[in-house]
């Protein structure tokens, strides 16, 4: 299995972000778009590939519940934040 | 006016569930129900055992009324998941619990058949209480999991109180604990005890003299809690299990607020008790657990009786769903700590009364540190967490000081403050 390769894992990181903008929660979004980043940013340089591959599974599993809990969000979604709308003062 | 800032659910002094631990939870709550393929080689349904309990582990000392009626029930056994009364109910709550376990990552050789029993290692309930356990240094054993903070907090001073009663009489504790703590040693007092409640200094944290002072033959406990819920002090925890390891006194810590926050190890900071809330690391409300340390020994009265359950120190059903939640947010908090923490500044300009809302009473936190009773009157706390965002900060900051401004404006005394006169000088007239 071509497990861990570069395109698999930028692939990855797209579908995580992409899957997080649609989080209806304001804080919830952030959060995740934030933390992804960072995750990834600070994981970049590994090389044992046995790690990569155990991270790679994680993001997989990280993939599959923001994906739940934004269809989840989303059945139950409240108003926007006040910070969500434009030139509040 | 700050019901328009935040939504409801954010004015709440208490974090929301991370989606992490929501997946947990959710998963328990919507299962369908799926019968899972019998392995070939099930395990035969253990036959009814006796009452006691496997493991090393004896029940603490609860006096046997000799009039008991019912049986003891074969189920009552450590770490066992109470079985409900169908068993078809029972297995759909199975199957509940495996998507639970599934949803929150964990990987288990989970052998279920028609009887609906679990492999004791493979119950999630055991899972989380791992998870538990990791996070703070301890035991899984060690791990009773509770309906809150508010529970434990109340298990570990009467618990420790009344068992060792006989003896000792005498309880330590501090005077900007949560109210929980304070009202649990404001019942003992009227069941005979004698209780020390150390004052804070103005920088919030404990005088360590007058703690060492406050040790009597007697004492049985002290209770500090870690880090304060209003404003934010860390207290010297390592320094007060020291103290207590060396005159051989049961320490006990809230550490409600720190649990994932800052790094807690039982064994290295000689903590005997410590109460865990599940929400405040980002877990389901309604769930919490209690750490006993096993060696040396913590005994302790259980408030609740029944069928044993927890080590017979907390009988009544783990509720598995929000036990999973709580493992599952104990995990993620673990790494978030590990990455650089989870919103590291976390207070906080104190509250009027925390949680203890709906009256107007000033908070007795901002009064313990000396605070002025207009300064306490007016104080208001911004809770800052892992989703809060700079953003978040950005305005709170800048509709505060629009707000202040304005009040400014309108005030007769903020006119006297910058003639110079001093406040508290003034001489009000009667009425």
């Amino acid at each position: 299995m071509a497990a861990s390769s570069r395109a698999q894992v930028l692939r990855l990181y797209r579908a995580l972000l992409r899957e997080s903008q649609r989080f209806s929660g304001y804080n919830y979004r952030t959060y995740a778009i934030r933390r992804i980043r960072d995750a990834f940013r600070e994981n970049k340089s590994i090389k044992d590939s046995e790690k990569i591959e155990e991270l790679v599974n994680k993001a997989k599993e990280n993939l599959e519940i923001i994906h739940r809990q934004v269809t989840i969000g989303q059945m139950y979604a409240t108003q926007k934040l006040v910070i969500e709308n434009p030139g509040n003062t | 006016m700050l019901n328009k800032l935040y939504q409801p659910k954010f004015c709440e002094l208490s974090p929301f569930p991370g989606f992490q631990t929501l997946a947990a939870f959710h998963h328990t709550a919507n299962a369908p129900t799926r019968r899972v393929p019998q392995p070939r080689n099930a395990p035969q349904p253990r036959a009814s055992r006796s009452p006691t309990r496997r493991g090393a582990v004896p029940p603490a000392a609860v006096p046997q009324s000799t009039a008991d009626p019912r049986p003891a029930a074969p189920e009552a056994r450590e770490g066992t998941e109470q079985r409900s009364r169908g068993h078809a109910h029972g297995e759909a709550h199975h199957e509940a619990h495996l998507h639970s376990v599934e949803a929150a990552g964990l990987r288990l050789p989970v052998r279920a058949h028609g009887h609906g029993h679990l492999q004791r290692s493979a119950q999630p309930a055991f899972l989380s209480r791992q998870q538990v356990a990791d996070l703070i240094g301890a035991d899984p054993r060690e791990i009773i999991f509770t309906s809150g903070a508010t529970e434990s907090n109340n298990m570990a001073i009467k618990g420790v109180a009344r068992f060792y009663k006989s003896r000792k009489k005498h309880i330590i504790t501090t005077q900007t604990e949560h109210k929980c703590v304070l009202d649990s040693c404001r019942s003992l007092e009227a069941e005979g005890f004698q209780i020390t409640y150390l004052p804070v200094q103005k920088n919030g944290l404990i005088d360590l003299k007058e703690l060492e002072a406050a040790f009597q033959p007697d004492t049985s406990l002290v209770s500090v809690m870690a880090v304060n819920n209003e404003i934010g002090v860390k207290q010297p925890i390592r320094d007060i299990g020291e103290i207590c390891r060396a005159r051989q006194v049961f320490f006990h810590t809230d550490a409600a607020q720190a649990v994932g926050k800052i790094p807690l190890d039982v064994n290295d900071l000689k903590i005997d008790l410590m109460s865990i809330s599940g929400h405040k690391i980002y877990g389901p409300k309604g769930v919490g657990a209690i750490y006993v340390r096993r060696r040396p020994r913590v005994r302790l009265e259980p408030l609740q009786s029944g069928g044993g359950q927890e080590r017979g120190l907390r009988s009544g059903t783990v509720p598995t769903p929000l036990a999973v939640g709580l493992g599952a947010a104990c995990e993620v908090a673990q790494e978030e700590m590990e990455v650089g923490g989870s919103g590291a500044n976390w207070p906080f300009f104190p509250f009027p009364s925390a949680c203890t809302s709906a009256s107007l009473e000033p908070s007795y936190v901002l009064r313990a540190i000396g605070a002025d009773e207009d300064l306490a009157h007016s104080s208001i706390r911004f809770g800052i967490g892992r989703f809060t965002t700079e953003e978040e900060i950005d305005y709170t900051v800048q509709k505060c000081i629009q707000h202040v401004k304005r009040l400014r404006e309108m005030s007769p005394l903020w006119e006297m403050v910058q003639d110079g006169i001093d406040l508290k000088s003034i001489k009000w007239s009667q009425h």
